[in-house]
C-alpha cells in the first residue's frame, strides 16, 4: 500500500503525537543528567526537577520585595499588552478590510499603501515608537498593533473580495444600500475569517510583544526573561518559555472554541 | 407598450463584442427562456436586464421606467449557485427580502414579527417549514433554489432573472423544480427571464425562448462580431417559431 494511504488509528494517532514530545523531553534530560554529572552546580540544562521546584516556587511565592507574585503580575500586564494591540489592530483591520474588499475607490486609494507598509519590519520602528511613545504601555501596544495590522488588513479585504459576488448582487437586488450590505452580509461573514486571522497573528503578537518588553520595560514576561538571563537562570528561563507557550495554546484553543459556537453556520469549513 | 423594452443594446469588454444590435420587446407577465451555445453573451444579457453592467450602447426599460444603473429591488435574481445567504438560517433569509430595504437593513418589534409571520407563509409555500431554523448548508441544491427563489420573490421585484437556476441539480430534482416554478408563476403572473443549457427545459417552461448567436462570423477573427437574438420562437401551443431566421454570413471578401 502506498505511505499516503496509511492512516493512523486513534491510539496509535494519539501516542505518535506524543512521541516528538517525549523526544525533546528525553533528550534534554540525557543532556542535563550529563553535564550534571561532570558538575553538580552547572546552570545551563538544570535537571527537569530543579525547573519543577523553580516553578512551584515562581507561581506561589511572593516577591520578598513588593509582596506580589511576579509571575501572575508579569502574566497580567504581558496579556493585558497583548490583548490590547491585538484588539486594536482587529478593529482597524476588520474596518479597512471590509472597506478596501468591498469599495473599489478604497481599494484603488489604499491596497498598494497596505501592501507597502506590511513590507516594513515593524522592529525596525520600535525606537521610532519609543522616541514617540516613550517608554509607556502606548508604544508596546503600538508595536503589536503595528507589526500585526497590515497582515491583517490583507488577509480580510482577501477573504471580502472571496465572498462569491452573486451574494453581492442578490443583496443588491433585496434593496441593500452599501451600509446595509456591509454589516449584514459582508461583515458576519467575515467575523469567522477575523478569529483565524488572529490565530495566525498571535505568533508574531508574542514576538513584538516579548520584543518590546524586552528592550524597555519593568514588568512583563518578556522582561523578566531578559533580566534573568544576567543570573543563567535557566530555571526561571525555561518556565516562562513553558508557561507562554501553554497560555499561546489557550488562547488558540479558546479562539478556535469560540468560533466554532459562534459561527455554527460555517459547519466543517473551520 | 411593452413591458420590458431593449433597444439596439451593445456589449464590449476592452473593445471585444459580446453583444450587438439587441433588440426585444417583452410582455409583462411573460416567461422568457434564453438559449446559446457556451460564450454567445447569453449571461451578458442577463447581467445587463439585472443592470449588474450598462451597456456599451443602447438603453434597457422596465414600464417606461428610467435606466437602471444598478441592480434593485424591481429585478429579482436566482444564480446558479451562491443565491442565499450562508450565515443566515433558512427564516432570516427570507425576511432578509423584506428587512435589506430598510434603511440599516434590519426589522424590529412588530414588524419584524410581521416579515416573519409572512416568511413562515413563504417557507409553507415553498415547503421548507420544516427546516425553517436550519443554515443553507444543511439543505439540499433543489431545497437551497427553491429558498433562493423564495427570497427572490418577497422582495416583490418587477421581473425574475433566472440564471441556469436549475443547471447544478439532479434530473428528479429539476422535474419537481419545474412543476414548483410554472405553480409560482401561475400565482404570481411575474415576468421571469431564464437563462438555460437545456432546451427541452426552455421550451417546457417558456412562452418565448429567445436564442443568442453570432450572424456573423469571420473565420480569420472569431472575436471580431457580436451575438445577438437570432431565433425568437413562440413557445405557446407546442412551440410554432413565428420570427424569421436572421443568420447571414460574413464574407470578407464583400466587407
Amino acid at each position: 500500500m502506498r505511505l499516503l494511504n496509511l492512516v493512523p488509528k486513534r491510539p496509535a494517532a494519539i501516542l505518535l503525537a506524543a512521541v516528538p514530545f517525549g523526544l525533546v523531553l528525553l533528550a534534554y534530560t540525557v543532556g542535563s543528567e550529563l553535564r550534571l554529572a561532570a558538575n553538580p552546580s552547572d546552570r545551563l540544562l538544570p535537571a527537569l526537577s530543579t525547573i519543577g521546584n523553580t516553578a512551584v516556587d515562581l507561581f506561589t511565592q511572593p516577591d520578598r520585595r513588593s509582596g506580589d507574585i511576579l509571575l501572575w503580575q508579569d502574566t497580567l500586564v504581558s496579556l493585558q499588552r497583548l490583548f490590547l494591540g491585538v484588539g486594536l489592530a482587529s478593529v482597524v483591520a476588520l474596518g479597512l478590510g471590509i472597506a478596501i474588499g468591498m469599495l473599489p475607490y478604497a481599494r484603488a486609494t489604499l491596497s498598494s499603501f497596505v501592501a507597502v507598509v506590511s513590507m516594513v519590519p515593524p522592529l525596525a520602528l520600535l525606537p521610532i515608537l519609543f522616541i514617540v511613545f516613550g517608554l509607556g504601555e502606548v508604544s508596546k501596544v503600538a508595536l503589536i498593533t503595528i507589526g500585526i495590522t497590515p497582515f491583517m488588513i490583507r488577509d480580510l479585504s482577501q477573504r471580502v473580495q472571496d465572498i462569491p459576488h452573486e451574494e453581492i448582487i442578490k443583496a443588491q437586488t433585496l434593496g441593500g444600500s452599501t451600509n446595509v450590505i456591509a454589516s449584514r452580509v459582508v461583515l458576519p461573514q467575515i467575523l469567522p475569517r477575523l478569529i483565524s486571522s488572529i490565530r495566525l497573528s498571535l505568533g508574531s503578537a508574542w514576538l513584538f510583544l516579548i520584543a518590546a518588553e524586552a528592550v524597555a520595560s519593568d514588568v512583563g514576561l518578556g522582561y523578566r526573561i531578559f533580566l534573568v538571563r544576567r543570573y543563567l537562570a535557566m530555571d526561571v528561563i525555561l518556565t516562562y518559555v513553558i508557561w507562554i507557550t501553554l497560555l499561546a495554546f489557550l488562547i488558540d484553543l479558546a479562539l478556535k472554541a469560540f468560533s466554532r459556537r459562534a459561527f455554527p453556520w460555517m459547519g466543517a469549513s473551520l | 407598450m411593452s413591458f420590458v423594452s431593449v433597444r439596439n443594446v451593445w456589449q464590449s469588454y476592452d473593445q471585444r463584442p459580446i453583444l450587438e444590435r439587441v433588440n426585444i420587446d417583452i410582455d409583462e407577465g411573460d416567461f422568457i427562456s434564453i438559449v446559446g451555445a457556451s460564450g454567445c453573451g447569453k449571461s451578458t444579457f442577463l447581467r445587463l436586464l439585472l443592470a449588474e453592467e450598462v451597456p456599451s450602447r443602447g438603453e434597457i426599460r422596465i414600464d417606461d421606467g428610467p435606466i437602471a444603473r444598478e441592480p434593485g429591488r424591481e429585478r429579482g435574481v436566482v444564480f446558479q449557485r451562491y443565491s442565499v445567504f450562508p450565515h443566515m438560517t433558512v427564516r432570516q433569509n427570507i425576511v432578509a427580502g423584506e428587512a435589506f430595504g430598510t434603511r440599516w437593513g434590519w426589522l424590529g418589534g412588530k414588524a419584524r414579527r410581521a416579515a416573519e409571520a409572512r416568511a413562515d407563509a413563504m417557507l409553507d409555500r415553498i415547503g421548507l417549514s420544516h427546516v425553517a431554523d436550519n443554515y443553507p448548508a444543511t439543505l439540499s441544491g433543489g431545497m437551497q433554489q427553491r429558498l433562493a427563489i423564495g427570497q427572490a420573490l418577497t422582495a416583490k421585484p418587477r421581473i425574475l432573472m433566472l440564471d441556469e437556476p436549475f443547471g447544478a441539480l439532479d434530473p428528479g430534482t429539476r422535474l419537481s423544480m419545474h412543476d414548483f416554478l410554472m405553480e409560482l408563476r401561475r400565482e404570481t403572473g411575474m415576468t421571469v427571464f431564464m437563462v438555460t443549457h437545456d432546451l427541452a427545459e426552455g421550451f417546457k417552461l417558456g412562452d418565448r425562448v429567445l436564442v443568442f448567436d453570432k450572424p456573423r462570423w469571420d473565420p480569420q477573427d472569431p472575436a471580431a462580431f457580436g451575438a445577438t437574438i437570432t431565433y425568437d420562437f413562440d413557445a405557446r401551443n407546442g412551440g410554432i417559431p413565428f420570427q424569421t431566421i436572421e443568420e447571414t454570413r460574413y464574407d470578407p471578401a464583400l466587407a
